[in-house]
């Protein structure tokens, strides 16, 4: 299908079809598989008891959003160096923040779900989880600034530097939160470091492969759309470019006020009303235009002094 | 002849909307050129373009020799723009304002007394807020802006507009005088009389392209704000039968 | 490009010095919240003095917002940021004097801040260097954060709600490190040796900033 667009319609789209059916397929089936292993098939923990099954969610959904916020940061920096600078980067950039931004929600919604069951609250200012928080906010930051921007170039310059920057927050940020939680004693109930073994384990690498699968299809379809936006950008910019040309033909014989337009010393070979090539000018120079002086040969001392 | 502007093909966007949709552009050393059109035909961003403030998304673009995209710094130092907005601080004086420009593009800072007097914004106006000066005086105090840095290329968008009479006299002669010392003027305005006073060629803008020069009696009846001299003296040659026939008639304002 | 942040800091502060408008408007608007903290924390003596420091920083980053946005308020009035731009100077320049501008007036209103921090919240101070040290350079970091996301935002149509979004997830290693060195310089937690680990993350923070607007503000300027 690709094949036989148009070259004039922007960038070719990505990815066959197949493979993305295929994609989306067996994530469902690796969904459907972790569901059943997890709800069904696992016994509930030791210590934990019914409470293990958030671990078959979990921690596959935080490492997705760790992995879609490092996509983006990868390719914002890949965007502003000079020698690698690609729209593809960009696009990389706002999938990886998109998608990472859902997995980052899901992650919130599960720790403090996991949370309210095993320490009895909903929110505890443990490092990873203010860290995460600050995550979300500075994610959906990123994204306001991308909308607010029509111009590609500029907005793909100025996300880029806020996600290079916000990239450094985050380490800032780390070690602030961790040497902070070190200061109050009162939150070392969190050591999510159980003995995982059995069915617990194929479980877990279950919901891995099930969530990164997930998270890889989700990636492939942002990251298609937005290159289906610059193909429909680019179809409006030559459709705006088009009308733009044809205002002058308003001003052909017979239109408002003009008195240049029907003289015959003005060649009208189209909406650009090119002026007819100077005699005795190399064919090059047949298309300059009205306003250019005329090409070396015969031409003349300027007017002013 | 030395080229200070020279533009082939060029197309700029404003997000989705064609601002330039292909225009070519000569402008020599020391020339006066004044760009015509309605409003919306193109001449603002023409003029942005030429300053480098316009990022161009196709055909070439050279002024003062140096691209405009790539060596915008190096371009803008020499370049003097005064847009449709004065680009004046509100809070600050007269006298401030055109210092801050002067030291900003390298001028010495005692350059900007002369240019205020020079447009007649002396004792108390220098040293008002420019925020309570009238729209005429604060246009004035951007025009001295320019005056202090004497750039090599002036490009100037209606600089007329809120003048009185006088101080378009002033104006066109301030222009004059920028051209004789060798820099180059590029205006754009909707007013027929202005290029007749100014003496300069006159070239048409519409639909984001230079269409044409216009013809000398197109440019209608002087009006009443051309004090000057006629424009044959100020320096316009007579280009009558040189090169080819619709360059030499259109292209130049034959006085 | 120091001539030109000289150049550019002399004319913020002169346009601050003949219209006020920063410290007229920041500085009580920065007292106000602390006053408002007062009531919220329902004049418990005890716990404001045990917050002070929180409170303070939480009260100099809510101040930081208008000034900056009315450092570029003033480049976006009469079309001014194109004249910048078409002025010549070193946007490196540009962008550190707009900062050190920002900075300067933030310094004034902390000094007023901490002044009223000691009178209504009680507080004491144990380590007077570490004070003043970790607010000189989490004064800078804040100013050069803010200049820089100041300039993204320039153009955009949503620019007034869009930088407090931004900035106030990015400031907020800002808020937990200074809190953390005032608290140990005003005596609250353990020994000055944790205060002055703080500030270290602080000037990484500053300097990560620094150094981002340094080299991105040319680019950020150019295209938004």
């Amino acid at each position: 299908m690709r094949q036989d667009e148009p070259a004039s319609l922007g960038p070719a789209l990505p990815f066959r079809p197949l493979t993305t059916r295929a994609l989306g397929w067996s994530a469902l089936a690796a969904l459907a598989v972790t569901a059943w292993w997890g709800l069904w098939v696992s016994p509930p923990d030791v210590v934990q008891g019914q409470l293990v099954r958030i671990l078959y969610v979990h921690p596959a959904v935080a490492t997705m959003c760790y992995v879609g916020f490092g996509l983006c940061a990868l390719g914002s920096l890949a965007w502003l160096w000079p020698r690698t600078r690609s729209p593809r980067w960009d696009r990389l950039a706002v999938a990886g923040a998109e998608v990472g931004s859902v997995f980052c929600l899901a992650t919130l919604v599960t720790g403090s779900i996991w949370g309210r069951a095993t320490w009895g609250v909903w929110w505890t200012w443990d490092p990873r989880l203010t860290l995460t928080a600050i995550l979300f906010a500075m994610s959906l930051g990123y994204l306001a600034l991308r909308r607010g921007i029509d111009k590609p170039q500029a907005r793909s310059l100025a996300s880029s530097v806020v996600a290079v920057l916000m990239a450094l927050t985050v380490v800032v940020d780390h070690y602030a939160t961790s040497w902070w939680n070190s200061l109050h004693q009162g939150t070392t109930l969190l050591q999510p470091n159980p003995t995982v073994h059995g069915w617990q384990l194929a479980t877990m690498l279950a919901s891995f492969v099930a969530f990164g699968l997930v998270f890889a299809w989700m990636m492939v379809h942002r990251y298609r759309v937005e290159v289906m936006e610059e193909r429909y950008e680019d179809e409006l910019l030559q459709a705006a470019l088009a009308a733009r040309r044809s205002e002058v033909a308003l001003l052909e014989p017979g239109g408002p006020g003009t008195g240049w337009a029907g003289r015959e010393d003005w060649a009208g070979d189209g909406p650009g009303r090119r002026l007819a090539p100077a005699p005795g000018s190399p064919p090059g120079q047949a298309g300059v235009g009205a306003g250019a002086l005329p090409p070396a040969g015969g031409r003349p001392e300027v007017g002013v002094r | 002849m030395v080229l200070c502007v020279r533009l082939r093909q060029v197309v700029a966007f404003a997000g989705r909307y064609p601002l330039l949709a292909g225009v070519d552009l000569d402008v020599a050393e020391g020339e006066v050129v004044v760009l015509r059109g309605a409003n919306g035909a193109g001449k603002t961003s023409l003029l942005r373009a030429v300053a480098g403030l316009l990022p161009i998304s196709s055909g070439e673009a050279s002024v003062l020799g140096l691209d405009p995209v790539r060596d915008a710094r190096a371009l803008r130092r020499r370049v003097g723009l005064l847009g449709h907005r004065n680009g004046l601080y509100e809070d600050l004086s007269a006298l401030d304002n055109v210092r801050f420009a002067a030291r900003a593009a390298g001028a010495p800072k005692a350059a900007a007394g002369p240019a205020l007097e020079r447009l007649g914004l002396t004792g108390r106006l220098a040293d008002l807020a420019v925020g309570r000066l009238s729209a005429g005086q604060r246009r004035r105090v951007a025009l001295a802006m320019l005056a202090a840095r004497q750039p090599e290329l002036w490009l100037l968008d209606e600089p007329h507009a809120g003048l009185d009479a006088s101080h378009r006299h002033l104006l066109d002669q301030l222009l004059r005088e920028a051209a004789a010392g060798g820099a180059t003027v590029v205006l754009a305005s909707h007013e027929a009389a202005v290029s007749t006073a100014l003496a300069g060629r006159t070239l048409a803008v519409a639909g984001g392209t230079v269409v044409g020069g216009l013809l000398a009696d197109e440019l209608g009846p002087p009006t009443d704000h051309q004090v000057g001299p006629p424009a044959g003296q100020v320096g316009a040659v007579s280009r009558e039968g040189v090169g080819p026939a619709p360059l030499a008639q259109a292209g130049f304002h034959v006085a | 490009m120091w001539r030109d942040a000289l150049v550019v800091a002399g004319k913020d502060l002169r346009i601050e010095r003949r219209s006020w408008v920063g410290l007229n408007q920041v500085l009580p608007y920065a007292l106000t919240v602390l006053l408002l903290f007062g009531f919220a924390f329902d004049q418990d003596r005890s716990l404001l003095a045990q917050a002070a420091p929180g409170l303070y920083w939480l009260a100099v980053v809510f101040a930081g917002l208008p000034a900056v946005q009315r450092s570029f308020a003033v480049e976006a009035a009469d079309g001014a940021a194109d004249g910048l731009r078409m002025s010549g100077l070193e946007p490196a320049g540009i962008f550190l004097g707009k900062a050190a501008a920002v900075a300067l007036q933030l310094l004034v209103a902390q000094a007023v801040l901490a002044g009223g921090v000691a009178v209504l919240f009680h507080s004491r101070l144990a380590g007077p260097g570490l004070l003043v040290a970790s607010a000189l350079v989490s004064t800078a970091g804040v100013a050069g954060a803010g200049v820089a996301y100041g300039a993204l935002l320039v153009g955009l149509r949503a620019r007034e709600t869009l930088l407090p979004l931004l900035l106030a997830p990015v400031l907020a290693p800002v808020v937990l490190a200074a809190t953390q060195a005032w608290r140990s310089a005003l005596g609250l937690s353990a020994g000055p040796g944790g205060g002055w680990r703080w500030f270290g993350l602080l000037a990484c923070f500053t300097v990560v900033y620094l150094a981002g607007g340094v080299l991105s503000f040319g680019a950020l300027m150019e295209e938004t």
